[in-house]
This record gives C-alpha cells, sequence and structure tokens, in this order.
C-alpha cells in the first residue's frame, strides 16, 4: 500500500548530499590555495548557508506540499532555533567581550543590564541549547497550531495568521527590552564546542553538519511521507471533510507534521547562525517566509527533492545577481524568475521533470514499476478542493 | 527478495548520475574560484558595501554613487601608486546576513584593497567579524553610537560627543531647555545615544521626572499619540526640546504631524541627529522652520571645497537637485585620508595601510583639517542648523575648533574606564583600571 | 537727515501720546474706543507742531531707532536680539515694517553702506526711510538678517507688542497669542490699553489671557490680581494655560501658589476626558487610514480570492502619481521625454492649476494609471492562475519586487516631495481636542470611497456583473457574461481603488520606493480580520483595529500596541476562522 522511503530518486539525492559533505571540505582543508581544484572558505561558508536554506524549504514542502498547508511563518521557526544557538555562542564569549564582562554579553552591558535575563539562563550548556533549537520551534507550532487546526482555520487564513504571528515576533525580537540584543540580534560570535568559529575547519565540520543535517531531514520527510501516515498527509491534502468523514482525526496528523516540520526549520536555523556569524530580527521579516515558500515553488512542490534543488537555485541566482554590473537590476530578474515559473513550470523544476519522465513512461511502460516519488501527480491540483 | 540484485542496479545508474552531478559541482566552484586571478594586478580594487535595493536603499544608494564619483575623480588624477583605481559595487539588499556574505566576497574573490560601506550598526556588526578574520579595511561613514573601536575598522561619522552632546549643550545654553523628551527608534544608535543623554543630562542637575525617554518600532507612520504625548509633556511650565534619534523613514510623517499639529520650534524645539537634507527632501519644509539638527557637515556651509563638491556633485549625477549629505562628506574625508595613506605606506597592504592611518589629515569640506586619530575615529566639527523653509540648513552655532572623537564614553558605567589607541597601545578597549586589553 | 528724524519725532510722539493715554482710557467705555482712533491724527498733528519747534530732543529719539537698525549689521544673534526687542519697546510706526521684514526674511542689511535694508517684493527699500534704494545694490553685498528660534520668539513678542491694536482682528488676535506667549511683563501697560478698547470678543478674550499670562508669571503684581488671573487661565483649561499654572515663578504667595494647584489640577482633570476623545479620533483617524489601505485589497483577494502581494506597490504607485502632477504643476507643463535623449516635448499648463487642485487631479488620474497596471497584469500574468489562489502569491510576490524596483529606478531610491494642499495643513480645535485637516480629510475621503464602490457593486451593471463572475463562474458564463472581461476590470478596480488609497497616503507617509511594504501585512489583517469577501467586514475591521491599536498605544507603547493587535488578531481567527463577517455559503475558500 505505501511506497518504498528509499527509492532510487531517495538514494540518488542522499548520495549527492553526502558526496558534497565530503568533497567540499576536503577542497577546501587539503588542497593549497594555489590549487585551481582549491575551494576558497567564503564559498564553503556559502553553500553551508545553502544547505540551511535546502532544510527550511524541505520543512515547508513537507507542510505544504504533503498536507496543503501554506505557513507564511516558517522563518520564524528557523530564526528561533537561530536564536537559540546564537545565545549559546553568544555565553560561550564569556569574557572575551569588547566590556569584558564574564556572564553578561556586550548589549547587556552596553544597556547597563545588572544580571542575565531569565530566558538566558542555560544557554552555556550546549545540549541545553540544542535542546531549545527544537524545543522552542516545536513548542510554538504545537500551541500556535493545536488553536488552528482544532478551530479548522484553513487555506489562506491560516496563511495570513503564521504571517501575523512572525511579523509579532519580529516586532518583539526588535525591541531592546526583549532581551535578545534588539535589532542589532546576536553577532561577534567566538567559539562553538571550543573551537573557532572562523576557523577553516570549523567552517568546513559546520558545511559536512549542515549536509548530513539536510540527509536526515530528508530522510525523516521521505519516511513520513511514504508511510501510512502520509498517505493519510495527501488524503488530507486533496480532500480535508473525506479525510475526516472516513474516521482520521484531521487535525492531530496536521499539528504532528507541523511540529516536525517546525523543528526542521528550527535545526536549520541554529545551522545557519554559526555560519553566516548573526542573528537578527530581520530573519523574522514576512518577506524572507515568502521568500523560502518561493524557493519550494520554484523546485516542485510535494517533490521533496523540489524543495533542495529550488532552495539552491534561487539562492545562487541572488549570490550571483547582487554583485557586478546586474547589481542594481537583480531584482527585476529574482522577479521575473518568480512570474516565470509560476507561469511556465507550474509544477516546478523537479515537479516537471518528473511529470514529463512520467508520461514519457506512460507512452512506453517500463519495467522500473510504478512511478517514484508518488505524489507528483496530486501535487498539481489546486488546494482548493475541500 | 531480489533487493541485492536491484540495490546494485540502481548503485550503479545513481553512481553515474552523482559522478555527473558533482562533475558539475566542482566546476561551478572551480569557475567561481577562477574568477580570481583573471585580472592581474594592474587596478586597485575599491570595494564599495552600500545596499541599493531593500529598506535601506533609500540612504545608501547615494553613498555608492559618492563613491563612484570620488574614484573617477583619483582616476583623472592618475589614479593611486601608478595605477587605476576600479569600483566593485555590489548589493547587500537591506539584509544584514547577506552584509557579512558580500563583504567576505569582496575581500576574497575581488580582493579589494579597502571596502567602503555599511550605514546601520547592525550591517557593520554583522561584517566586522569578517574584517578581522580577513584583516582587511573598513570605511564606515555614518554617525553611530561608539563603543566601539576595531583595527580594520576607520570610523568616518560622529561619535556622540561629536554630535549629541554639543546639541543638547547648545540647547541648554541658548534656548535655555529644562525639560526633555528623547524620542528615538527602537535600535541600538538610540538607545545608546540616548543612555549617554539621560547620564549626560543629570550630570547637569536635570532632574529624572523632566527627562522623557520613548521608542517607536522602525518606519513607524502614525505618530499622532506621540505628538500630542510631546506636547502634553512640554506643558509643565519649563522650556522643553525635543531630542530625536528617530531613524530615516519615519521622520517624514514624524515631522508631517508635527507642523500640522501646530508645534513649531519656538515653542518645543526639535534637535535631531538622523535628519539630513536627503530626509528633508521628502518634506515640506515650512511648517518646520527653525528645528534643528547637529552634523559635522551641511549643504548650506559657504566654502570654496564645498561649493566646488557641490557642483562637481550635480555634475556628476546629472541632476542639479541633488543634495548632499554628512556621511557624503564622511566618505570624501574617509577615500581622501585612505589615498593619503596609501601613498605614504606605498603599497595597498592592509597592515601597513591600516599602520600609516592614524595622523594622515584630510581637508573637510567646511574648511578645516580633519585628522584620523589613533583610537580610529576622526576630529569633526560639530554645527548646529536650523531648518530653513528651502529644507536646507541654517548654521546657528558650531564648535570653536575640530572635535576629536571618542570611542568609549564617558558617561556610561560600562565604558567609562575605556580607552582605544590603535599605535601605542595596539588596543580598541584598554582598560585604564585594570591596565589590561580586554576582548 | 533732518527730514527722517522729523517723522520719527513726530510717530514717537504720537506713540508717547497712545502710552499717556492708556492708563487714561481704562475707565472709559468701549463705544469711546471710535473717539479716541479719531482724536488720533489731531494730537498728532500737535505733537508735531510742538517737536518741529523743539527739534533738538527729536534727534535723541531718532538715534535709538537708527541705533537699533545698526544692530543689525552685525550678523551677531546676540545684537540682533537687542535690536529687535529696542524696536519692540521702542514704537516707532516704521519698526512694524522693519520687524514683519526680519520675520519673512527680507531684512537685508548692507554691512557696507552702513543701511539696512527692507526687500519689498524685489526693490530694495531702506529701512529708515522707506525710500527706494537706487541704484540697487549689488546682491552679493546684502546679507540677509538671520533668524534663530530665539531670536523668532523675540520677533514675534515684538509684533505682538506693535500690533495688539492693529484695525484687523486677526492680526489684533495673533498679536494677543503672542503676548500670551511672550509673557512679557513690559507689554503689560499695552495690553491693558488694547483690552480696554478691544470690541471683537475672540480677541478680549485673548487679550485677558495674555493679561493673565503676564501677571501670573510677574512676582510684583498684586495677589489679588495674580489670583485673579489664576481665573482667567483657568477658563482657558488647555495645555498652555496648564504649563503656566504648573510653572509658577519662586516666590509666590501661598494663596496665589494654592489657588493655580487647584486650577492646575482642575484642568488636568479635563484634559483627560479630551485625552479619551483624542485617543478615540486617532483611532478613528487610523482606522481610516487601514481602510484604505485594505479597501482595494478586499477587491482583488476577498472578491477574487487573488493573494496579491503586489497590493502594496499600487498604493506606492498611487502615491508617485501625485508626486508627478504635483511635480508637473509646479513646473507649470507636462514634460515628457524619452530618458536619456533629446527627444521630448512639454504641454504647458493653465496658470490657475496650483498645487491646491493637485489632489483633484491625481485622485483620477491615480485611478486610471494603476487600474490599467492591475489590468495589465491580471492579462498577462494572473489569468493562467485562477483556481491556484496560492501560486498568485508567488506571481504577484515577484511582480512587487519587480514594480519597486522600477520605481526605484526611474525616480531613484529617496523620499519624493509632496506637499499637502493649504486646505489640508494645519489643524482646527474643538475643545481641547485637535484635529489635523489631513487626517480629517482622509477620514472623509476613506468613507466616500467606500461608499462609491459599495454603491458601484451594488447598482451598477458592472457591478452586479462582478459579483455573479466571483460567485458562480460557471452560471455567469452560461447567461452571456464575459468573465475573463469582467475579471480583468474587477482586478483594475481593485487596483486604481488601492492606487487612490496611495494619494491619500503620500499626504501623510514617505513617498518611496517602499511606501506599499509598510501597509501590506496591515491590509491582509485587516480583511482577513473583517471577513473575506465582505466590504463591510473590511470597515468595521479597519475602524476596530485603529480603535484599539489607539487606546492601547498610550499603555503599551507602539510596539507592544502593535504586538498585541496581532496577537488578539492570532486569536480572533481560532474563535471566528473566517472573519468578523462570514460569507455564507460557497465561501471564498477556492
Amino acid at each position: 500500500m505505501t511506497a518504498r522511503p528509499l527509492d532510487r530518486g531517495t538514494l540518488v539525492f542522499l548520495g549527492l548530499v553526502a558526496a558534497a559533505a565530503i568533497v567540499v571540505p576536503a577542497l577546501n582543508l587539503a588542497l593549497p590555495e594555489s590549487s585551481p581544484l582549491h575551494v576558497p572558505t567564503y564559498l564553503v561558508s556559502l553553500f553551508g548557508k545553502y544547505v540551511c536554506f535546502a532544510l527550511l524549504a524541505l520543512s515547508i514542502d513537507l507542510i505544504w506540499g504533503y498536507c496543503g498547508i501554506l505557513s507564511l511563518g516558517h522563518g520564524a521557526f528557523f530564526a528561533l532555533g537561530g536564536y537559540a544557538m546564537g545565545m549559546y555562542l553568544m555565553r560561550q564569549i564569556g569574557g572575551r567581550g569588547v566590556y569584558g564582562n564574564p556572564l553578561l554579553p556586550d548589549f547587556m552591558v552596553f544597556l547597563n543590564w545588572k544580571e542575565l535575563p531569565l530566558a538566558w539562563w542555560g544557554f552555556s550548556s550546549f545540549p541545553y541549547a540544542m535542546l531549545m533549537v527544537l524545543a522552542v520551534p516545536g513548542l510554538l507550532a504545537l500551541v500556535f497550531g493545536w488553536f488552528a487546526f482544532r478551530s479548522r482555520v484553513t487555506g489562506v487564513y491560516f496563511s495570513i495568521i503564521t504571517q501575523a504571528m512572525t511579523f509579532a515576533l519580529m516586532l518583539a525580537f526588535f525591541r531592546n527590552d526583549f532581551g535578545f540584543g534588539g535589532n542589532n540580534g546576536l553577532t561577534d560570535f567566538k567559539d562553538i564546542l571550543g573551537f573557532n568559529v572562523q576557523a577553516d575547519g570549523t567552517r568546513a565540520a559546520l558545511f559536512a553538519i549542515s549536509c548530513v543535517a539536510l540527509m536526515l531531514g530528508y530522510l525523516v520527510c521521505r519516511v513520513l511521507v511514504a508511510s501510512k501516515f502520509g498517505m493519510v498527509l495527501i488524503a488530507v491534502r486533496d480532500a480535508e471533510a473525506r479525510a475526516r468523514f472516513l474516521g482520521y482525526r484531521v487535525e492531530s496528523y496536521k499539528l504532528a507534521t507541523f511540529v516536525i516540520s517546525a523543528c526542521m526549520a528550527g535545526v536549520a536555523g541554529a545551522l545557519y547562525v554559526p555560519q553566516v556569524g548573526i542573528i537578527n530580527p530581520g530573519e523574522f521579516s514576512p518577506a524572507n517566509s515568502i521568500e523560502a515558500v518561493i524557493w519550494v515553488a520554484v523546485g516542485g512542490r510535494g517533490t521533496l527533492a523540489g524543495a533542495v534543488v529550488g532552495a539552491l537555485l534561487v539562492n545562487y541566482a541572488k549570490t550571483s545577481f547582487t554583485s557586478g554590473p546586474l547589481a542594481p537590476y537583480w531584482l527585476f530578474l529574482l522577479g521575473g524568475l518568480f512570474v516565470g515559473v509560476t507561469l511556465w513550470l507550474p509544477r516546478g523544476i523537479v515537479g516537471t521533470v518528473q511529470h514529463w519522465r512520467a508520461r514519457r513512461r506512460e507512452v512506453a511502460p517500463d519495467a522500473s514499476g510504478p512511478a517514484e516519488g508518488a505524489p507528483d501527480g496530486a501535487a498539481q491540483k489546486p488546494l482548493a478542493a475541500e | 527478495m531480489h533487493e541485492a540484485l536491484r540495490h546494485t542496479a540502481l548503485r550503479r545508474g545513481a553512481g553515474r548520475l552523482a559522478g555527473r552531478m558533482l562533475a558539475a559541482a566542482v566546476g561551478t566552484a572551480l569557475s567561481l574560484a577562477a574568477a580570481l586571478p583573471a585580472q592581474a594586478q594592474e587596478t586597485i580594487k575599491v570595494g564599495i558595501l552600500h545596499s541599493l535595493s531593500g529598506t535601506m536603499a533609500i540612504s545608501e544608494t547615494t553613498l555608492k554613487d559618492v563613491m563612484l564619483m570620488l574614484i573617477e575623480e583619483q582616476n583623472a588624477k592618475g589614479g593611486l601608486l601608478g595605477k587605476k583605481l576600479e569600483a566593485v559595487v555590489v548589493d547587500p539588499a537591506s539584509n544584514w546576513p547577506l552584509f557579512a556574505e558580500k563583504a567576505r566576497e569582496l575581500i576574497t574573490k575581488d580582493k579589494v584593497s579597502a571596502v567602503f560601506g555599511c550605514w546601520t550598526s547592525v550591517s557593520r556588526k554583522s561584517v566586522l567579524p569578517v574584517f578581522k578574520e580577513l584583516n582587511s579595511i573598513l570605511f564606515y561613514p555614518v554617525q553611530y553610537e561608539g563603543e566601539e573601536s576595531e583595527r580594520n575598522v576607520f570610523y568616518t561619522g560622529a561619535a556622540p560627543n561629536q554630535q549629541a552632546i554639543p546639541a543638547v549643550d547648545y540647547l541648554m545654553k541658548e534656548e535655555k531647555v529644562q525639560r526633555w523628551v528623547l524620542e528615538g527608534t527602537d535600535y541600538v544608535y538610540p538607545r545608546t545615544t540616548n543612555k549617554i543623554l539621560e547620564a549626560y543630562l543629570k550630570s547637569k542637575g536635570v532632574k529624572p521626572e523632566d527627562i522623557s525617554i520613548n521608542y517607536t518600532p522602525f518606519g513607524h507612520s502614525d505618530w499622532q499619540t506621540r505628538v500630542a504625548e510631546i506636547k502634553r509633556f512640554g506643558s509643565a511650565g519649563k522650556k522643553t526640546a525635543v531630542v530625536s534619534t528617530i531613524n530615516g523613514d519615519a521622520n517624514v510623517p514624524f515631522y508631517k504631524e508635527l507642523g500640522n499639529q501646530g508645534v513649531k520650534a519656538t515653542d518645543i524645539p526639535v534637535v535631531a541627529f538622523s535628519v539630513g537634507e536627503e530626509e528633508l527632501a521628502g518634506v515640506d519644509t515650512k511648517p518646520l522652520l527653525g528645528h534643528l539638527a547637529a552634523w559635522n557637515y551641511f549643504q548650506s556651509i559657504d566654502t570654496p571645497a564645498n561649493k566646488a563638491f557641490i557642483d562637481k556633485w550635480k555634475a556628476f549625477t546629472k541632476n542639479p537637485k541633488r543634495v548632499s549629505n554628512d556621511p557624503m562628506e564622511a566618505h570624501v574625508v574617509g577615500f581622501a585620508m585612505w589615498v593619503k595613506a596609501v601613498e605614504k605606506a606605498g603599497t595597498t597592504d592592509p597592515d601597513k595601510v591600516i599602520d600609516a592611518l592614524p595622523g594622515t589629515t584630510a581637508p573637510n569640506l567646511t574648511g578645516g583639517t580633519s585628522e584620523m586619530l589613533a583610537n580610529h575615529h576622526i576630529t569633526k566639527p560639530v554645527f548646529i542648523g536650523e531648518i530653513k523653509e528651502d529644507g536646507q540648513f541654517d548654521v546657528v552655532w558650531k564648535t570653536e575648533g575640530l572635535v576629536p572623537g571618542e570611542a568609549w564614553s564617558k558617561y556610561l558605567d560600562g565604558s567609562k574606564d575605556l580607552t582605544a589607541d590603535w599605535v601605542k597601545l595596539k588596543c580598541g578597549n584598554y582598560n585604564t583600571k585594570t591596565q589590561k586589553c580586554g576582548g | 537727515m533732518h527730514l527722517i528724524s522729523f517723522l520719527a519725532a513726530s510717530n514717537r510722539c504720537r506713540c508717547k501720546t497712545d502710552g499717556r493715554a492708556a492708563p487714561g482710557s481704562l475707565p472709559r467705555s468701549r463705544g469711546r474706543g471710535g473717539e479716541g482712533a479719531a482724536a488720533r491724527p489731531i494730537l498728532a498733528i500737535a505733537c508735531l507742531l510742538l517737536f518741529s519747534l523743539l527739534a533738538g530732543p527729536s534727534i535723541a529719539r531718532a538715534d535709538a531707532f537708527d541705533d537699533a537698525l545698526t544692530k543689525f549689521l552685525a550678523d551677531s544673534y546676540a545684537d540682533t536680539e537687542a535690536g529687535v526687542t529696542a524696536l519692540g519697546a521702542g514704537g516707532d510706526a516704521r519698526a512694524f515694517a522693519v520687524v514683519k521684514a526680519l520675520q519673512d526674511g527680507r531684512l537685508l542689511a548692507d554691512p557696507a553702506g552702513r543701511r539696512v535694508l527692507i526687500d519689498d517684493g524685489g526693490v530694495p527699500k531702506d529701512a529708515a526711510t522707506g525710500a527706494v534704494v537706487s541704484p540697487a545694490p549689488a546682491a552679493a553685498d546684502l546679507k540677509r538678517v538671520r533668524l534663530n528660534n530665539r531670536l523668532r520668539r523675540a520677533v514675534e513678542a515684538a509684533l505682538g507688542a506693535l500690533t495688539l491694536r492693529a484695525p484687523d482682528p486677526a492680526r489684533r488676535l495673533d498679536a494677543a497669542q503672542a503676548v500670551f506667549k511672550s509673557r512679557d511683563a513690559s507689554a503689560l501697560a499695552a495690553v491693558e490699553a488694547a483690552l480696554a478698547q478691544e470690541t471683537d470678543p475672540a480677541v478680549k478674550a485673548a487679550l485677558a489671557e495674555a493679561r493673565a499670562a503676564i501677571l501670573i508669571t510677574s512676582p510684583d503684581a498684586p495677589e489679588a490680581a495674580r489670583i485673579e488671573a489664576v481665573g482667567t487661565l483657568r477658563e482657558r483649561g488647555d495645555q498652555a494655560a496648564l504649563a503656566l499654572l504648573s510653572g509658577l515663578p519662586a516666590g509666590t504667595p501661598a494663596t496665589v501658589q494654592g489657588a493655580a494647584d487647584s486650577a492646575a489640577s482642575a484642568i488636568r482633570n479635563r484634559l483627560q476626558v479630551w485625552e479619551a476623545v483624542q485617543n478615540a479620533w486617532y483611532g478613528v483617524s487610523l482606522g481610516s487610514v487601514l481602510l484604505l489601505a485594505a479597501i482595494g485589497l478586499a477587491i482583488t483577494f476577498g472578491v477574487m480570492g487573488v493573494i496579491n502581494m503586489a497590493h502594496g506597490e499600487m498604493v506606492m504607485l498611487g502615491a508617485y502619481t501625485t508626486f508627478v502632477v504635483q511635480e508637473a504643476i509646479r513646473q507649470k507643463a507636462i514634460s515628457l521625454s524619452i530618458p536619456g535623449t533629446e527627444i521630448g516635448m512639454s504641454l504647458p499648463l493653465p496658470a490657475a492649476l496650483t498645487l491646491d487642485w493637485s489632489l483633484a487631479v491625481a485622485v483620477p488620474l491615480a485611478f486610471v494609471v494603476t487600474g490599467l497596471v492591475g489590468i495589465l497584469i491580471e492579462r498577462s500574468v494572473i489569468r493562467f492562475l485562477y483556481g491556484r489562489p496560492l501560486e498568485t502569491l508567488l506571481a504577484t510576490w515577484g511582480i512587487s519586487l519587480i514594480l519597486q524596483q522600477a520605481v526605484r529606478t526611474g525616480f531613484g531610491p529617496t523620499n519624493k516631495e509632496v506637499s499637502n494642499p493649504s486646505w489640508m495643513s494645519g489643524a482646527f480645535e474643538i475643545g481641547q481636542l485637535a484635529i489635523t485637516w489631513n487626517r480629517l480629510w482622509i477620514v472623509c475621503f476613506s468613507l466616500t470611497v467606500f461608499v462609491l464602490l459599495l454603491a458601484m457593486l451594488r447598482f451598477t451593471r458592472l457591478g452586479l456583473e462582478m459579483r455573479a463572475v466571483t460567485q458562480n463562474r460557471g452560471m455567469a458564463a452560461c447567461v452571456g457574461i464575459r468573465t475573463a472581461r469582467i475579471d480583468a476590470l474587477t482586478f483594475g478596480l481593485g487596483s486604481g481603488i488601492a492606487g487612490i488609497a496611495g494619494v491619500a497616503l503620500s499626504q501623510i507617509d514617505n513617498v518611496s520606493p517602499n511606501l506599499g511594504q509598510s501597509y501590506i501585512i496591515d491590509s491582509f489583517m485587516v480583511v482577513v480580520f473583517g471577513g473575506v469577501g465582505n466590504l463591510w467586514g473590511t470597515l468595521v475591521g479597519a475602524f476596530t483595529l485603529g480603535v484599539a491599536n489607539k487606546f492601547l498605544e498610550p499603555f503599551a507603547g507602539a510596539v507592544l500596541g502593535k504586538i498585541a493587535i496581532l496577537v488578539l488578531i492570532i486569536l480572533f481567527i481560532q474563535r471566528r476562522p473566517r472573519g468578523l463577517f462570514a460569507l455564507k455559503g460557497r465561501a471564498i475558500e477556492a
């Protein structure tokens, strides 16, 4: 009844990510700078950032592509995870801040604070911080989702209130009184687990860890959507009322997926922060969440691999457009890309490829069994049909 | 099951595909890496790191244009060390992590000799670790909250003692102000400036109940309540003034509301630290006559250097209405200092240039000569200007000489014992009490 | 020179006469004011005769005026202030013209020629003689006498003292208010004289308040007079009165202080009530802004179901249209040119078209421009995406990026100046509530737009067809409605309304490429809160959120207030998942 979680596409994908996780750090660390094959450190961090975005896109694809819930607030979970990591990194600075205060981060000394706020307790411990990376976004998603799904807030209403949520969090984190560094956020990190965050080795390791996280995230999603649970999710997406009448607790399915997705976004955020070196309330801005949704759309919604491809592609485009002679015009290109993809590639890149391959198979039936990445046909259906 | 069989077949297929894609990925990386040495050292590259899109484009685009003009001008003079200068423009898109990424790209990929850029404090904080790690030079042209001195950064904008404190002194002396509203946008510059001002005012005998501090969010556009509150606070029988650290975009609606609610400068003057000619370009200034701003430069200052600069600027932008402002002058001074320091060092090697910069002087546009100090801040004159009907400022007061920028404020608990000296002490936060270099 | 001193003497004499007459005129009845005025020329002539005989002493007086004038040559604020004060106190008839010119920035110093000139519409006139100066001195030799805030106050006070008995009641009122502000004790006699002769009740009240303001702050005034002054100020009951009452100088007798304290607390209590009214008004005003921002979205998103992320940019385009219109009016011509070339044309505009008319031109123009842009977007992109609402989100987000950057490239990234027409500037007062004209007009405007839109949807054929298409597309098509055309027109209508909202918002906010971004989230909140697909919901939603926000702001501050509102919306949606006014039946959900 259910699809195999480890089909060929999955294996290819995992293999590619694993190869990247090994090759990029190796080319960076093992080869001298003069070598033509050397990967400069800034590219390692840049790729690391892309991988974190890919994990975020994956989490959105899980909830949007398979459960039909468009969250315009996933940036909030990402940022919360990032803040948890940032707080750990801040506490690691210790007495090496500019004011030399062993207990308080610089911005608190700056504002004449005398003691560490309650929310910061425990963040000097790495395991606690990692727990918070999962727990804070997870709890927020649990509470938010529990209210929203229970009262059957659906469709655009849900999208808009998730947007309100991330907007409210952004305003809150911008407040200096809130105790998380205000607009400047958290920055100037020194160590992670005793390793210098700026050292080439640490950067390479962080990149590799991000790749591993992406692989794990992909596996979790894959296992979920290929299981019976996943079939129910797709049923909920395509005909929520019918699924409910069949006796499924639709709310519980949605809630569980939403929480898992939020935790994944949190992990992505936590890995993102040490690689870019700053976390700031700007990450909560609704525009960021919308952009992440667009990565998924570009890659192909409901295809998992598509989310990853979309995130990598759009961010690579952004990096290259924002430098050089095109810099003043890059928003035209980016905007045009979004319009173009929705008009001419409604299934996204990976979705289109899959669709095209499935059609070819229909024409000439092949021995390779049922279509892989099962949901592609359904993915393109409007969310409309309630 | 024939699991094993399937598996090998699969692995072979997957392996082939993976190999192909890996080759492609490596190829991309290579082409990125290979772009570096393509242009040999015929030119000296200068990085320009200002947002051209997003919320900060409104302020930063102008600075990019100024830098392009300065570089073009220097090239017309024959370049630097016999080489042409080449501007490398990137767009960090008002996105703070992107600032760090672009800084890294400028330094490692484009191998720029120095970077001129950033506007907000957070963008500077975001790129700081990058400049430290890769040992490059950043010129930061905007007035800021102080409390920082880094080896790789040169602060050509005003520190709080070069803007905020003289302005408050002026109001106390000239306008006999006794009651203060410190109105700011909720971010680090207003927070710190207001902390410093609060301590300063209290040291001058102002009672705590005569100081009201309030913060509004970025881009706040509905000022009705706040302006009414300011009017209320000002009705306690003592001369009241507003010290505004409201950030860029929120100023236009703020001043519109002030004008409409009839808060005149003769009743409650507003002195602003973030409102210059650019910001006023979007406002009808007639109702704002007499409100004040404190800067180190005004377009209306009548000196030959300034006139020449403005003419060049208007010609360069092909816009006779284009205004000039304080951060632009900071870039002019900073660029001139950098050019001199490179000439003195005879190289663009960052370490040598960083050592050559302190003590370098450059004429500013207001008739004085600014000097780069050992704490990487510069000396600046301070002007208080009143808004005129045409959106320009009429200078009503200025300091006798030039004021040296102080990295650390003596009015804040955390920093009163700190000092910065990159020449003798080689330290940005030397604690005079414990005689130690922190951080 | 002789003639000048002569004239000066005669003027001085007149004032002296007035000054002497003033105490005597106190018991006079109001009706005799006219007589006094009629008597003045005769007195002046008498003086003139008298002084023509005694020309010697007149030179001293003339010197006072000339001395005051020479103070303006020094380009020092302290000297200028001394000059203004001397002119205000001296009471020379020429003083008014000089001080007025100073206030208007028309007073020119000619340090080389040791004289002060008044720029009278481009014609330089000697301030002392009033004669046209010819040949006109080179502009480079002349220096405008500069003002700062302290001087502006001195100028206002001097003008107040000089115009207390001007023939125009409006000017007398200004003068009385200026004296109220300056509380210049030396003006007391003049105020009392003017008060005795005043017939206009408003001016009389203002004069009485000015007198009270002087008395209450002067320690030498008799106690009874000061307590009476407290009463007058209590009547006035505004913040200025409160400021006076709570800032009495040290050494005030206990009786006066006590009366002042009780008056101050009475005023405070009264002001508190007004504050609640004020908050309500501010709320309504904010609500009207939200309504304007959201009402176009209520069409494109609410009625059509297009998650229109480019809505904010339509608002921005409307605001830029206003800018373009105002710019054309300033240039007195419509200039069209192809950028980068010399090819272009220029059409002159009628001179009667002033900035006051700019909005009347801008509103229809903005509607047309943004409406057309909307139709273009619908025809080129959105029509392919019907039935996929979440994908329209992506496409319109891309469009919004393009539009923003297009405006940034075309107009530059900086703010553009859009000025308020004179009828939208300033404020008026109802009790202690200051209502600014621009806010009032925006409230009226938003309600008008709302009513017109509602009427359009209900009573016109287009409205009928729009409702038909959005309710049941297939059926509408069957009865012969060209649904594609209606789709385009509906989207154009929503965009056009966003555009005219931009015209209104340009009056209170920045006109920059980021303008739309700051309203988009609020707009979505309003539409969702009110109930998608229901215009009444949008109306109620906008005003509810506006008023709630403004009542929260004084307690919680602007940021926390906004966060609280967002949380409330989130919770509210849990209770009523489809907003305030849920659409029944086949909802927008599709």
